[in-house]
């Protein structure tokens, strides 16, 4: 078997462009970005996939109001989960969707982490799609190494998006991120700077809960894309966390809308902020992307 | 269905065992049914069997420390090293206690910008790494302090970060503590098995778990509730962070992470462990953390110090009590 004909590069012959969303630090959204990538993508018509490798504390069914799914065995492979029904274009898989119990916990050494990754590449089968999102875990250590490993013969589609806060802890993480990539090769899309501000319902008065700026000057000290930063927007941590606990709130024309979760996140003021942000990565061609492009 | 079984906690199982394998540690080790064929066969069936030797040392080195806290979350970005870096300040601004506190994340070490230290370096003594002095009763130890240059990444897989946090464990001259702080990373994979599996006889006083209101958060804190019930770490309760917000203009409170599930409130109650205190978000914390101030000491008359102070109060009289 030559290194560019593997069970990887086989069952991902159909993904034209594979994004990686990193961090470095825990908890400053990259599953939350993540989730809106796939839905701004959704949005204009792409067919695309979300692969959570975060094994220890798997984000993104919830995210994706998928909570309580099973994965399903098939002729092809693994059956990845379908966030918008029947459309079939968000498709998803993640540890979540293994465990019994929603609190069991996944206590893996490395070894037992690299297996479950190399089968998440080679086992399920996402068929045809625009773009692949990966969603990793806080640091840079065996998931990342395993997934850069297994992803080698298809590394030639892949590239990275980074997503800090502006505190100073962040931008540490960020910057030990951005060196991992370096270390890699691993291209870098451009830099997301999230919870940049928040402000008051009460008298708008704009607060920097976790500082600002820092993104935008390490972008350019480090000459990387600043994609855009992104206030807090407690809207989209209510919809994003209680994909299935707000329903009170949810209008009929919500639950008869095509894609419920899609129809909501469109309304929030973070849609318009991210829809620009990855603005440029919507509209260049293929090729701008340094991608050579699937079959 | 595809799902993956209940993963038994403390067994050591090399990547290319048979699927039966006993674990490296286990008296059957090379010896099963299983191992036959196993390429690990000989390596187990030769090697000394018994608890890893490092757990002498580590037992021996902790002798002089008094108590022993870890503070965890399975999520990231909820406040484990702030809240450190708080207890630690606080337990020693009693001249007379002696804290310390070990920074186990590796790949993401932040306990050095929060303490203000980020430019040291450890040295080592003939006794041992010396930890690094914060103020005269506090002193810390972290890969930060380690590093030739701070955005270095350390790209470790998980046996390198083993051998790191059980050096941190058996080799840091902490010297007589009373209270020994422990920041974990995320999750619940190597490092904590590791300071868990090391601490084994030394004995760990508690686990504080620190989470968010949210849903997301609240999962990854159950999931450690469940790590911990497996490997049989006491849980001195839960602390609710970043719960509320105070606008600093109109003094009106918001909430910024809904609690839509019912937050850290009806998670203590579900799972029967002590809900410690909830702590409002403020952003003067987060300035802190990144000057490497105190907190508590710089602000005083914050609802969120005020927060502080109670919980970590309650932390004192729970490891104490035993």
């Amino acid at each position: 078997m030559s290194t560019t004909d593997t069970p990887v590069s086989r069952r991902l012959a159909g993904v034209k462009r594979i994004l990686v969303v990193l961090a470095g630090k825990g908890g400053v959204g990259k599953s939350s970005v993540s989730a809106q990538l796939a839905l701004c993508l959704h949005k204009a018509g792409k067919r695309v996939g979300v692969l959570d490798i975060d094994l220890t504390g798997p984000s993104v069914p919830r995210m994706l109001g998928l909570d309580g799914n099973g994965v399903h065995q098939s002729s092809m492979g693994w059956v990845p989960v379908y966030a918008d029904g029947s459309t079939a274009r968000l498709a998803c898989m993640s540890v979540g969707f293994l465990l019994k119990r929603r609190e069991d916990s996944v206590v893996w050494r490395g070894p037992k982490k690299n297996a479950m990754i190399r089968q998440f590449l080679s086992d399920v089968a996402w068929g045809q799609l625009d773009y692949l999102i990966i969603d990793t875990p806080p640091g840079t250590s065996d998931e990342h190494l395993s997934m850069m490993e297994h992803l080698a013969p298809v590394a030639d589609r892949m590239s990275a998006i980074i997503v800090t806060t502006p505190q100073a802890v962040a931008l540490a993480d960020a910057a030990k991120c951005l060196s991992f990539t370096r270390a890699v090769s691993l291209p870098v899309l451009g830099l997301i700077e999230n919870m940049s501000g928040y402000v008051c319902p009460c008298c708008g008065e704009v607060s920097n809960v976790f500082s600002t700026g820092g993104g935008q000057e390490m972008a350019r000290r480090e000459g990387l894309t600043f994609l855009g930063s992104l206030p807090v927007d407690t809207e989209l941590v209510t919809l994003l966390d209680a994909a299935e606990g707000a329903q009170a709130d949810v209008s009929v024309e919500d639950q008869q809308a095509e894609f419920p979760l899609l129809h909501r996140y469109e309304r929030t003021a973070s849609f318009k902020l991210f829809h620009q942000a990855i603005g440029t990565l919507l509209q260049a061609p293929e090729a701008q992307l340094g991608a050579s492009s699937g079959p | 269905m595809i799902a993956i079984h209940p993963p038994e906690a403390t067994k050591l199982v090399p990547s290319n065992a048979p699927e039966h394998c006993p674990g490296t540690e286990s008296e059957q080790a090379g010896k099963a049914d299983a191992c036959a064929g196993c390429p690990n066969q000989e390596i187990c069936a030769t090697a000394p069997k018994g608890p890893d030797p490092a757990i002498t040392h580590v037992t021996t080195r902790m002798s002089s420390v008094r108590r022993k806290i870890l503070v965890l979350s399975g999520k990231g970005g909820v406040g484990k090293s702030t809240f450190t870096a708080q207890l630690g300040w606080a337990l020693s601004a009693d001249p007379d206690v002696q804290a310390g506190i070990m920074d186990i994340d590796i790949c993401g070490p932040s306990m050095p910008t929060m303490l203000g230290i980020q430019r040291e370096t450890v040295h080592a003594s003939g006794a041992g790494w010396s930890p690094i002095s914060v103020t005269d009763n506090l002193c810390a130890i972290s890969v930060g302090c380690m590093l030739a240059s701070p955005a270095d990444a350390v790209m470790w897989r998980g046996p390198r970060k083993n051998g790191l946090v059980a050096q941190f464990l058996k080799d840091v001259d902490w010297g007589a503590l009373d209270y020994l702080l422990v920041d974990t990373p995320p999750g619940t994979s190597d490092e904590h098995l590791s300071v868990v599996n090391l601490l084994k006889e030394a004995g760990i006083d508690g686990a504080v778990l620190l989470t968010t209101p949210q849903e997301v958060a609240l999962q990854d804190v159950r999931r450690e509730i469940d790590f911990c019930r497996k490997v049989g770490v006491r849980m001195l309760g839960i602390v609710e962070n970043m719960a509320g917000f105070v606008c600093p203009s109109c003094k009106g409170e918001s909430v910024i992470f809904k609690p839509t599930t019912g937050g850290a409130e009806r998670l203590a109650k579900e799972t029967g462990i002590e809900l410690l205190g909830r702590v409002p978000l403020d952003p003067r914390i987060g300035k802190c953390a990144d000057y490497g101030e105190n907190f508590l000491d710089e602000f005083p008359d914050s609802p969120a110090s005020k927060a502080f102070v109670q919980i970590i109060d309650r932390i004192k009289q729970l490891v104490d009590e035993q």
